[in-house]
């Protein structure tokens, strides 16, 4: 799990947002630790399938857990493995292919259960490992390999559903700004139960929306990406609405609610119901 | 009057009238008392209503199949009276309600179940009155019924005792009106051991629990949600975890993420949650993670036949994934058996780091039965061997098994469900492809295990049947015995994947091997065949379990048949 690793054949393309967030989550994890002086190991980064998938892989220097499942199920994997320990720091990296569309079902139950973790989300706005297919990000009418005459159904907007359905923090990056992802990130390890940090990571060979997101003053491009202004009020959901119901993308903390993460309520439980030994269960059946 | 050590009674009606209960009311008291019971269900699949029937079947000895022929058929509506006629022995009866009259006549003869139940004190006594004709019609002493309701409902007051020993006595007097008997059954030897009456989901559940089962996530589905109900009400406690998932898909990842960070982690489905979860099924097992998938077999395929029984699940088990898989497979054949399958497939889990598939089915899970209550201190609890050292660890280097990471302690690794090398990055080099999949298949020997049944095993033919087969199977070989048919022996074993090696050679040497199971393709003795023995099949697939009687002449005539065959070799 290293980049020296020569055997480890993956390589993202020259450019591709991912380097900029997989930096942003070697921060994270390192900030994470150090602040609360656990070692790397108490790390959980469970990816999925596709270009993101293999960030799990490429981390430097003290290496936290990983785990490289199937396409679609990073949530899943993340909810056992911090339920069974909920002490383990749970990180999911995931792309808006995995995430948002095979995944697309395992994010609400999550939300429900705000589940303690952080969610690294890399939007692209395309299947890049299968070479260019359009993804639920993907606007109506682009073409792609796989809408030749331009897509026929409109983009999802990633943020405003994670409000609707309850995700608990919702924070939204950019892969050029390593060091301010790494703090969005690391709040969002922070936050006591389900967070999604959603991060605008370019591909350079399938999408590139560097010019756009970043705007260019020369060619008169007006930037997409701007920063969350600092009179929001991150617990005001309709100001969280209202402020990711535009074309253009924030970049900062967009919405924070506090309530019980389900590991606490598990502890609320254990607490509070009478458990029956085995030996209890099985006499139960006695004839 | 003729002596008997066994008979089946069988109550049909609709969903709602008690006939559930009825069968299971019987199979408790026969117990109680002494004998032994075993009880078989099939209702529609829906809340209320519908045609529904369970039977009993109250014998002297220890019960092995829900039986053949109907002795006793108590019928609850005109429906269930021409549906079920048919089943009924030539010396059987049938009680039904005076609430219709039958077009046919024979032996057979109306009660007003419910306004007896009235008459006696309380309408919910009808059970108890059909309870007093059965007893009366078998010739079972009247005494154990009242017993039974002094055991049983003494501390909820004189008056319930009362109205129960009413409905009895007027159940039992209005059979006495009539000249019907079939037979007398011979008095209970009691066991000298402690018993238990459970059903197989819940012997399941307390077998996984009693290996050490920590983390158990699954989704309802029937006939596998009694084990989800369980644990929910039972697994509870500092480092242990149940709920109900979002879907099947949730639960086996979920339980692998729970295996990854080192908890003994199950989950339980049937046939169409066995479907969703293929593909995760090959993650645990390309990933190394220990976890066990309980798979209570219903009809398939699809949605199949959700309340009814097949055995058709087994080419599934063993190679659920896309790809190079041969997931560990055990098949319990009894009650008893689901209790000792499960603590089993937890510790295979543990053993040799993957997944294991426990298959039970319908027929097993919804019959409750009296057996030898397990002793819990006698159950085996194996745990994954973990590794312990410094960072740097190479988790899946080498051919064989090595201690596995967990978090929270040094040797942080990948667990890669892509080809990985031995850190556990993805590679695609040819030799640790070749390596990988040696690996991966070689650990499957940690759990050959010399554990199986065998009879007459110098015979040159063998009846091999797998799970909940075993039953009806047992009862045709000892027929068959009894009629002196020599040439024909019995082996038997839970253990599918991998199969005791001993035994698997001994069938090898057999010119013949019928297996008797429910499905249309023939999926156990194909798999046999496979393995270079030379299987035979006798299949069902009625959506019910095989009758003994009728079985047993199938093995004849296949046995006979190859004796001949032999001869004009």
């Amino acid at each position: 799990m290293s980049a020296k690793n020569p055997e480890y054949d993956f390589k993202w393309c020259p450019g591709c947002g991912d380097f900029g967030v997989r930096r942003a989550l070697e921060f994270g994890l390192q900030d994470y630790s150090s602040y609360h002086e656990q070692p790397m190991s108490n790390s959980v980064v469970i990816a999925g399938i596709g270009c993101s998938g293999n960030l799990v892989h490429l981390v430097e220097g003290e290496q936290p857990y990983g785990f490289h499942g199937i396409h679609g199920r990073t949530l899943p994997i993340a909810f056992g493995a911090k339920m069974a320990r909920p002490e383990l720091n749970v990180v999911v990296v995931a792309g808006d292919g995995d995430f948002l569309s095979i995944g697309m079902e395992h994010i609400a139950p999550q939300a429900a259960r705000n589940l303690d973790i952080c969610c690294v989300v890399m939007d692209n706005g395309v299947y890049g490992l299968t070479k260019g297919q359009s993804s639920p990000t993907t606007d109506l009418g682009v073409i792609t390999t796989s809408t030749p005459y331009g897509k026929m159904e409109g983009d999802l907007n990633p943020l405003d559903y994670y409000l609707s359905i309850g995700v608990s923090f919702i924070a939204s990056g950019y892969s050029s700004k390593p060091k301010d992802l790494g703090k969005l990130i690391q709040a969002g390890m922070e936050h006591k139960g389900f967070s999604i940090v959603h991060v605008m990571s370019p591909c350079t060979t399938y999408n590139d929306t560097y010019e756009q997101l970043k705007g260019n003053a020369k060619k008169g491009i007006e930037p997409i990406i701007f920063d969350v202004p600092a009179s929001h009020n991150v617990t005001d959901r309709e100001a969280a609405r209202k402020l990711v119901s535009t074309s253009k993308v924030p970049i900062g903390i967009v919405y924070k609610n506090e309530r019980p993460s389900l590991d606490k309520r598990l502890v609320e439980l254990q607490g509070r119901v009478k458990v029956r030994s085995l030996q209890a269960q099985l006499d139960g059946f006695d004839l | 009057m003729a002596k008997r050590h066994d008979f089946v009674v069988r109550f049909a009606g609709e969903g709602g009238q008690g006939v559930v209960t009825a069968a299971e009311a019987l199979a408790r008291i026969a117990a109680d008392v002494g004998y032994h019971g075993l009880t078989f269900s099939t209702f529609p699949s829906q809340i209320l209503g519908g045609p529904t029937w369970t039977q009993a079947r109250i014998s002297t000895k220890p019960v092995l199949s829900p039986g053949d022929a109907v002795d006793v058929l108590v019928a609850l509506n005109e429906d269930a009276f021409e549906t079920h006629k048919e089943d009924l022995g030539p010396e059987g009866v049938i009680v039904y309600d005076s609430s219709f009259t039958p077009k046919s006549s024979g032996r057979m003869f109306g009660l007003p179940f419910d306004d007896l139940a009235k008459e006696a004190g309380d309408i919910r006594t009808a059970n108890m009155v059909m309870m007093g004709a059965l007893a009366n019609l078998v010739g079972m002493p009247i005494k154990y019924l009242q017993d039974f309701i002094v055991n049983r409902y003494l501390s909820r007051g004189q008056a319930i005792v009362d109205a129960n020993m009413k409905a009895i006595a007027s159940g039992s007097s209005g059979a006495a009106a009539t000249t019907f008997q079939i037979g007398e059954l011979e008095p209970p030897t009691k066991p000298t051991y402690k018993q238990t009456m459970i059903k197989g989901n819940e012997a399941v559940a307390l077998g996984s629990l009693a290996a050490g089962l920590e983390v158990y996530i699954g989704y309802p589905i029937s006939p596998a949600t009694p084990i989800l109900l369980h644990m929910e009400r039972n697994l509870i406690g500092p480092g242990k975890f149940a709920y109900q998932s979002s879907s099947e898909i949730e639960s086996i990842t979920s339980i692998i993420g729970a295996g990854y960070a080192g908890k003994k982690s199950m989950t339980a489905t049937s046939g169409p949650g066995l479907s969703l979860m293929a593909e995760g099924i090959g993650l645990a097992w390309m990933a190394e993670i220990p976890c066990v998938i309980v798979n209570v077999q219903r009809g398939g395929p699809a949605t199949g036949l959700p309340t009814k029984t097949e055995q058709s699940d087994l080419n599934m088990a063993l190679t659920p994934a896309h790809g190079d898989t041969l997931i560990p497979v055990i098949a319990p054949g009894s009650v008893e058996e689901c209790f000792y399958a499960a603590a089993l497939a937890m510790n295979w889990a543990e053993r040799y780091q993957g997944p294991v598939i426990l298959l039970s089915e319908m027929s097993l899970a919804e019959r409750a039965q009296n057996i030898p209550k397990p002793d819990l201190s006698k159950v085996a609890q194996e745990t994954r061997k973990v590794y312990t050292g410094t960072n740097g660890y190479e988790r899946y280097d080498g051919y064989e098994l090595s201690p596995m990471p967990l978090p929270g302690k040094p040797g942080a690794y990948v667990a890669n469900g892509s080809e990985h090398d031995s850190m556990g990055d993805t590679t695609h080099l040819p030799s640790r492809h070749i390596q990988m999949t040696t690996r991966r298949f070689s650990k499957l020997h940690l759990l050959e295990e010399n554990v199986y049944e065998a009879e007459n095993n110098g015979a040159s033919v063998a009846v091999v049947p797998w799970g909940g087969s075993r039953g009806p199977s047992r009862e045709a070989f000892e027929q068959l015995t009894a009629q002196g048919v020599k040439n024909v022996g019995w082996y038997y074993t839970m253990r599918i994947n991998p199969l005791p090696p001993k035994m698997l050679e001994e069938l090898r040497k057999k010119d013949l091997v019928i297996v008797p199971e429910l499905n249309y393709l023939g999926q156990f003795s194909a798999y046999l065949r496979g393995l270079g023995v030379k299987a035979e099949s006798i299949t069902q697939y009625t959506g019910l379990p095989f009758r003994p009687t009728a079985l047993a002449s199938h093995i004849k005539e296949l046995a006979g048949k190859h004796a001949r065959k032999a001869v004009r070799a």
